[in-house]
């Protein structure tokens, strides 16, 4: 009849929202320079960073059942298969030449 | 629901057995979430690559002040919502409750910002269909970056007013102590169900406001 998760401390919460806010602004300071193609991979890097964190504290996956990880990167695998054949299908349609690809 | 573990279902043996279930089933439907979603950047990344210099025009025509603003409302409505949860955690049903309401003031202020920025995409002609408008070449491209604009961020916004209407009924339920230290599974769940939505919008804001801005 024990209470079943831990309390986290406030100012984990607090800290966790100082850092979204800090990568926000980064992510809107770093769209302002050129960086070439690095740009995008940095928008992307901070936003991964960004619900990174949401999901570890906000979400509470860090310190609850193991299992819930595993769905959640079971979900992002099928993700990435997602992503994945359609860069495949559509990148290489150029290379046969079949006419109205 | 027995005499002497209040809260707790017949078919469960212990609280902590009842809260693991509960995570697990609502991360299983965020996850199906999250591919649903999915569908929609897949085809945001198929035209971005293929037409990347529309992708930036249209991306120009987007306020970054105001996408900036709403991120900054949103990631602070998750933050009362992490904190409501944690006051309904530690048994503190009505601050649990006022902290819900604040999510909603919250999530309602990013609704109207987004209601001012549609009405002024449909000032500017540049909602998609016949009487779409934009000056400049590759306009039909340009079209294609604002049907999905307003696919993603309107999918989005169902979420919010779905999320809205969940927070007010949680705080309701809240406010009466209907939530425990033992059981608050479901205003948990309604917790993960606002921080996915945060989540997406993370994902949103660079991809569609932050394009070939230098």
């Amino acid at each position: 009849m024990s209470v079943s998760s831990h309390v986290q401390p406030l100012k984990t919460y607090f800290g966790i929202f100082g850092a979204l806010m800090i990568l926000t602004a980064l992510t809107v300071g770093a769209a302002f320079i050129n960086l070439g193609p690095a740009n995008n991979f940095v928008a992307l890097a901070i936003a991964v960073l960004k619900s990174t964190l949401v999901i570890l504290y906000f979400m509470h996956v860090k310190g609850n059942t193991k299992l819930v990880p595993v769905i959640i990167l079971s979900g992002v695998f099928f993700l990435f298969i997602l992503f994945l054949l359609l860069a495949a299908d559509y990148g290489t349609r150029g290379w046969l030449g079949v006419p109205g690809r | 629901m027995s005499e002497d573990s209040p809260g707790l279902a017949h078919h469960f043996d212990s609280y902590e057995q009842q809260k693991d279930s509960a995570t697990l089933g609502m991360w299983t439907f965020l996850v199906t979430e999250i591919l649903f979603f999915g569908g929609l950047f897949a085809a945001y990344g198929l035209y971005r690559t293929s037409y990347p210099a529309a992708f930036r025009a249209g991306s120009h025509e987007l306020d970054i002040t105001l996408g900036c603003f709403n991120t900054v409302v949103l990631i602070a409505s998750s933050l009362t919502m992490a904190l409501a949860v944690r006051g309904g955690q530690t048994g503190r049903g009505k601050l649990a409750s006022v902290l819900l309401v604040l999510t909603m003031v919250l999530g309602t202020v990013f609704l109207v910002v987004k209601g001012f920025e549609y009405h002024d995409k449909f000032v500017h002609h540049h909602i998609p269909g016949p009487s779409f408008h934009f000056e400049g070449p590759e306009s039909n491209h340009v079209q294609m970056f604002f049907v999905l604009y307003f696919a993603m961020t309107g999918l989005h916004a169902l979420h919010m007013i779905i999320g809205i209407l969940l927070v007010g009924y949680v705080a309701k339920r809240a406010w009466s102590g209907a939530y425990t230290p033992q059981n608050y599974n479901f205003l948990e769940g309604t917790g993960l169900y606002w921080h996915f939505v945060d989540l997406v919008w993370i994902f949103l804001f660079p991809l569609l406001y932050l394009i070939g801005r230098h």
